[in-house]
C-alpha cells in the first residue's frame, strides 16, 4: 500500500512511519504545519507546532529512509480547530480540542488530500487497534497498554474513514517498548518528552489565552436558586465542575466549596452549586457518528460503557437514539460533565460512536437545594 | 537521476571550478597572514577580487567577500541605515516593498522594530511591479527623511526585473542610497553595479556555480556604511572574518564563467522557458504566469494555479522525479504562502496555489521535456486535492 504517515516529530508517530516501512508498505512522511507563524521552542511555543518538532520528524524520516514533506494545514486547524475551541467556550461548552483535529484534519483534510495525490492510507501514532469482524468489517479497539490508549479521541472517525486508517502502535506493548524501539532503530526522538496539553496553547494556560482572544466580559456568579454570590470577568474562564477560581466572598451555608455546575452564555452567568448537584445521571447529543459499522439496533435501550474524558474512566450506561438525538443513561451519577465534551460508546474494547454532549440532566433536582 | 529545475534555490557547481576549488582548499595559508604563504593566499583572493569586479562591472576595491547573499543584505541595510541616521538623524525611514526576499525584509523590520527606523512599502501591482511614481512623489516630498531603499534586482519568486537604474536616478535627487538584493539578478541577467547608480548590491555564489557560502557585497567606494558585524577588519572593516582563499577563487571563476555564457545561456533559456510556458498553458488553461508581460529573468518560470495547492504539485511530480519548488520562504520545510503574492494582491489560496520552475546553465531541452510529461497527472492529482483551507 501507498501510505502517508503522519509524522509530529514525537517518538510514537516515528516508531509508527517505522512499523508500517517495516511491514513492506511504500511510506512517505509528512509533517502538518498546523500554526500559522511556527514559533520555535525560543520563543516559547510547544507542542507539536514548532520548527524543531518539524526538523524532528524530517530527521526521523531520513532515518527511515523515507521522503519526507511539510503539509500546510494551518488555515484549516485555525478555522476548524482553534476558532471552534474559542467558539465552544464562548457557548458556554467544554471542547476537546485534539478530537476535533482528528474529526477534520488528520482524518478528513489530510485523508482526502492523501487519497487524492494516489495514497490507500493515512498512519499515525496513535495507541489504538483496528481490527476486522467476522464478517470483514472494520473495528476500532483500545489499544493492548490501556495506560496510552487513545481509542477515545479516535471515537470520531466513521466506517469510510477506519478503511484509510493505520495505526501501528495499537497492538502493541508500553510506552516505554516504544521508546526502546526508537532507540533500537536510532530516531533521536526516542527520549522526547510526551506532549499533553493543547498543542496550541503557547504557555499551557488556557484560561489566560482565552482571556486573551475573548476579552472581558464581566458577568454574575449565582446559585442554583438565582441568588448572587460574586461576579466573574467572562464565562470563557469556567468550565462545569470548576471549583478554583471562584471569586465568591460568602461561604456555603454548609462550609462546603463549591463548584461550577453550569455555564449560561445567554445570561452571561455562571452557577454554582455543592459538589453533589454536579452529578448527572443523563447526556442528550444531536451529533453523532458510528465508528465503522452502526448498531443494527438503536431504537431501544442497549447496554454499552460510555466515556466521557480522554483520561477518564468508562463506566456502565444504556443508549438508544430518539429523535434523531442520542440519549445515554449512565447506572452510577457521573461527576462534572461538560455539554462540548464528548461521550464515547464502546462495547467492550471496541469503539461504538460518540456523541458531542448537547446538554445534561443532573441527578439533583434544583428542589434538592443545598442540602444534598 | 532526478530532473532538477529548481535552479533559483541553487545550481550546480561549475565543473570548471571544481578542480582549482580542491586544490585550493589543501593549501596552506591565512591570506591575512605576513609570511610568504599568506602571501600567496592573499594572491588567490586577490585575483578572485579583479574577476568578481570585472563580471559585476565595479572597482576591485568595491568587493567585498561574504558567505552569500543574506550576509550581504544585512551588512548592506543596517550598516546604510544606522549610518544615515548618525549623520542626519532626521533620515528614519526605509523604503522597501513587501515583493523583496527575507533577507530583505527581516533587516528592516529589525532596524523598525530595534532601532526605531520607519519603514514605508511601496506599493506594487498584481504583477510585482513597483510604483515609481508612488516612489517619486514620496521622495519628492519626504527625501530628506529617508535614510535608504533597497528593492531587488530581480524577484526571486516571480523572476520580474526592477529597473533600478530608474530607482537610482530618482534616489541620487535626494542624496538617498540605493542597495539591490542581486541574488536573482547576477549571472542571468546583466548587471552594470558602475552604470546601477547603486550603493550597495548582494550577489550570492551559489546561484552562479560557485559553492553554497560565499558571495559578495559590492559597496560603492562612496557609499557609507556603519559597521555593524565586528571583528579583525577585513574587507575594509565592514566584514571581518578569515577570507577564505578556495571560496574567493570559486565565487571569482563561476562569476566570470557566468557572465561570458550570459548572452548564448539567456538566449537557449528564453526558448526552453516559452516551450515550458506553453504547455502548461495548454494543460492548465486557468493557469496565471504571475510576472504578466513583464520584463523578466527567463529562466524563473512561475505561475499560480487557482484551486490547487502548490506543494501537492510539487509533491506529485516530486514522486515523478522532477525537483521544482513553490517559490515561496521554507522555514524548516514548513511552506509559508507566498509572502511576494500577498504583496501582490494575491489572496493566501492564490498564494498557496503557486510553483516556481527554475531553468538555469545546464538546463537542457530533455529537462524541460520531462517535465512537460510529468505535469499533466500532477496538475490532474493536485486538481482533485484542492486547496487545504476548503
Amino acid at each position: 500500500m501507498k501510505v502517508l504517515a503522519a509524522m509530529s516529530g514525537g517518538v510514537d508517530s516515528a516508531v509508527a512511519a517505522a512499523r508500517a516501512v517495516e511491514a513492506g508498505h511504500e511510506v512517505v512522511g509528512v509533517h502538518l504545519a498546523l500554526s500559522r507563524n511556527s514559533g520555535t521552542l525560543r520563543t516559547g511555543s510547544r507542542g507539536c507546532c514548532t520548527i524543531e518538532d518539524s526538523m524532528d520528524a524530517q530527521r526521523a524520516a531520513n532515518i527511515l529512509g523515507i521522503p519526507y514533506y511539510v503539509w500546510d494545514f494551518s488555515e484549516k486547524f485555525k478555522t476548524d480547530v482553534v476558532d471552534d475551541f474559542i467558539a465552544e467556550y464562548q457557548a458556554g461548552r467544554t471542547p476537546n480540542p485534539c478530537m476535533r483535529c482528528n474529526e477534520r484534519i488528520k482524518f478528513a483534510a489530510l485523508l482526502e488530500k492523501a487519497l487524492a495525490l494516489g495514497f490507500d492510507a493515512v498512519c499515525t501514532g496513535h495507541y489504538a487497534s483496528l481490527l476486522t469482524d467476522e464478517f470483514g468489517n472494520l473495528e476500532l479497539h483500545r489499544s493492548n497498554e490501556m495506560a496510552k490508549d487513545q481509542s477515545y479521541v479516535l471515537g470520531v472517525l466513521t466506517a469510510e474513514q477506519l478503511k484509510h486508517s493505520m495505526f501501528p502502535l495499537g497492538a502493541t506493548a508500553s510506552k516505554n517498548d516504544i521508546r526502546r524501539e526508537a532507540n533500537e532503530r536510532g530516531l533521536s526522538v526516542a527520549n522526547k518528552p510526551d506532549s499533553y496539553d493543547i498543542c496550541f496553547i503557547p504557555e499551557g494556560d488556557t484560561q489566560d489565552w482565552l482571556s486573551e482572544k475573548v476579552g472581558k466580559a464581566p458577568g454574575q456568579i449565582v446559585d442554583r436558586e438565582g441568588n448572587v454570590l460574586g461576579d466573574h470577568q467572562g464565562t470563557h474562564e469556567f468550565t462545569v465542575g470548576q471549583r478554583k477560581g471562584l471569586s465568591i466572598g460568602r461561604p456555603a451555608a454548609d462550609g462546603k466549596p463549591r463548584y461550577v455546575l453550569e455555564i449560561s452564555p445567554k445570561t452571561n452567568t455562571v452557577i454554582v452549586g455543592p459538589q453533589a448537584a454536579l452529578a448527572i445521571n443523563e447526556m442528550f447529543g444531536t451529533r453523532y457518528t458510528w465508528c465503522g459499522s452502526a448498531p443494527a439496533e438503536t431504537d431501544n435501550w442497549s447496554e454499552i460503557l460510555v466515556q466521557v474524558r480522554a483520561h477518564g474512566d468508562a463506566i456502565e450506561a444504556e443508549f438508544k437514539v430518539d429523535s434523531g438525538q442520542m440519549r445515554i443513561r449512565v447506572k452510577q451519577p457521573l461527576l462534572g460533565v461538560a455539554p462540548g465534551q464528548t461521550a464515547v460508546l464502546y462495547l467492550g474494547t471496541r469503539v461504538l460512536g460518540q456523541t458531542t454532549i448537547d446538554r445534561t440532566v443532573s441527578a439533583v433536582p434544583v428542589s434538592a437545594g443545598s442540602e444534598v | 537521476m532526478a530532473i532538477y529545475l529548481d535552479h533559483a534555490a541553487t545550481t550546480p557547481l561549475r565543473p570548471q571550478v571544481i578542480e582549482g576549488y580542491l586544490a585550493q582548499l589543501q593549501v596552506l595559508g591565512n591570506p591575512s597572514s605576513v609570511h610568504s604563504q599568506g602571501q600567496k593566499a592573499r594572491q588567490v583572493v586577490e585575483d578572485a577580487r579583479d574577476q568578481v569586479a570585472k563580471a559585476v562591472d565595479c572597482h576591485r576595491s568595491e568587493v567585498l567577500f561574504t558567505s552569500g547573499g543574506t550576509e550581504g543584505d544585512n551588512l548592506a541595510i543596517k550598516g546604510l541605515y544606522l549610518d544615515a541616521v548618525k549623520r542626519d538623524p532626521q533620515r528614519k525611514v526605509v523604503l522597501t516593498a513587501g515583493t523583496e526576499h527575507h533577507a530583505g525584509i527581516d533587516p528592516v523590520e529589525w532596524l523598525e522594530q530595534s532601532e526605531g527606523a520607519q519603514v514605508v512599502w511601496l506599493p506594487v501591482d498584481e504583477h510585482g511591479v513597483v510604483d515609481l511614481v508612488t516612489l517619486s512623489e514620496y521622495l519628492d516630498e519626504h527625501g530628506r527623511s529617508v535614510a535608504l531603499i533597497s528593492l531587488m534586482w530581480v524577484n526571486n519568486e516571480t523572476g520580474l526585473i526592477t529597473p533600478i537604474a530608474e530607482i537610482t536616478r530618482l534616489a541620487a535627487k535626494h542624496g538617498v542610497p540605493v542597495h539591490s538584493d542581486a541574488v536573482a539578478a547576477f549571472g542571468h541577467v546583466p548587471v552594470s553595479f558602475n552604470q546601477s547608480g547603486l550603493a550597495t548590491m548582494a550577489i550570492s555564489g551559489h546561484k552562479f556555480g560557485a559553492p553554497v557560502g560565499t558571495g559578495a557585497l559590492i559597496v560603492a567606494r562612496d557609499a557609507k556604511l556603519a559597521i555593524t558585524s565586528h571583528g579583525g577588519g577585513q574587507e575594509r572593516g565592514i566584514r571581518s572574518g578569515t577570507l577564505s582563499a578556495p571560496l574567493a577563487l570559486a565565487l571569482g571563476a563561476s562569476a566570470a564563467l557566468a557572465v561570458a555564457e550570459l548572452e548564448q545561456v539567456s538566449g537557449r533559456l528564453e526558448v526552453l522557458a516559452q516551450k515550458l510556458k506553453n504547455s502548461i498553458v495548454g494543460i492548465a488553461p486557468d493557469a496565471i504566469f504571475t510576472r504578466g508581460e513583464h520584463d523578466g529573468f527567463a529562466g524563473i518560470v512561475h505561475f499560480t494555479f487557482p484551486g490547487c495547492s502548490g506543494d501537492s504539485l510539487l509533491f506529485l511530480l516530486d514522486s515523478a522525479g522532477v525537483s521544482v519548488s513553490t517559490g515561496s520562504a521554507c522555514r524548516a520545510g514548513v511552506a509559508q504562502a507566498s509572502h511576494v503574492l500577498i504583496a501582490m494582491g494575491r489572496t493566501e489560496d492564490e498564494a498557496r496555489g503557486s510553483l516556481r520552475i527554475s531553468l538555469g546553465y545546464t538546463t537542457t531541452e530533455e529537462d524541460v521535456d520531462a517535465f512537460i510529461a510529468a505535469f499533466p497527472d500532477a496538475y490532474a492529482g493536485a486538481k482533485k486535492a484542492g486547496l487545504p483551507s476548503k
